[in-house]
């Protein structure tokens, strides 16, 4: 049985309009590169040039943020639900605009 | 492309970006959407995590913590978005976007913002300067990430 990947809003014209997709996982990071395997397009908006997760990209197991267990080295079980929740961040441009 | 919001709700990010000077404000965008427009129906003010300096740089570190504050970062609690976004599932709403402010800078997105942003979503900047609020502009992300294009915002009359 597969483990489901809920999909956030802002990515899912990447993933055929679908809120969740279904992979074959062991882990969060086979799950993640399965699913980037069948929406290429998700790709750069989830991993950096070097083929890191982007630091802004949370993924909770459950109620539980990665962080806060094995991170990608997760591992998952059949039916295991992922959420990629998007971080939201921003700010100024550093250098001062004196007004 | 459009985001469309009452005067109501655009006086309510001025009185926040106000509130929270010299520190950035943030918040949520709820509405709908209809094809490339959306229409927002609520705005939820949420608190700026950079305010809790330890917890942010466990979620999203800082280069240069001494310089990138609350004073200039923005960081939404992602326990804040899980638990707004299920209540608004529960309206029928959806998460449109957010909005957050520029301290005495312009409302016009930095590189940090780019780099940080999510296609798709209305992305409010409201500049404050010297505490009052003043120019707000709509941007949402390219596909490609390299840059933002600037989204119409119009004005209901309700």
């Amino acid at each position: 049985m597969p483990v489901r990947v809920i999909i956030p809003t802002p990515l899912r014209q990447y993933a055929g309009k679908k809120e969740f997709v279904e992979v074959e996982a062991k882990n969060v990071a086979e799950a993640l590169a399965n699913l980037t395997a069948q929406y290429g397009d998700l790709r750069r908006h989830l991993y950096t040039d070097d083929g890191k997760l982007r630091s802004f990209v949370n993924i909770y197991l459950g109620e539980e943020d990665i962080r806060y267990l094995q991170k990608e080295q997760t591992p998952l079980r059949d039916q295991d639900v992922l959420s990629i929740v998007p971080s939201i961040a921003g700010g100024t441009a550093l250098r001062c605009i004196c007004s | 492309m459009a985001l469309k919001l009452t005067q109501s709700q655009l006086d309510q990010i001025r009185r926040h970006g106000a509130q929270d000077y010299p520190n950035e404000c943030c918040g949520m965008l709820l509405g709908r959407a209809d094809g490339d427009d959306k229409e927002v129906h609520e705005i939820v003010p949420l608190k700026n995590l950079r305010r809790d300096a330890e917890l942010a740089q466990k979620l999203l570190p800082l280069d240069a913590p001494g310089v990138e504050s609350e004073r200039n970062r923005f960081l939404i609690d992602p326990r804040d978005q899980i638990r707004v976004e299920k209540d608004a599932r529960a309206k029928g709403l959806d998460a449109l976007g957010y909005y957050h402010s520029h301290p005495d800078h312009p409302a016009r997105p930095s590189d940090y913002d780019r780099e940080h942003a999510w296609p798709w979503y209305s992305y409010v900047i409201l500049s404050v300067q010297r505490g009052e609020p003043k120019e707000m502009t709509c941007w949402v992300l390219t596909d490609d990430r390299e840059r933002f294009d600037r989204e119409q915002v119009d004005v209901l009359n309700l």
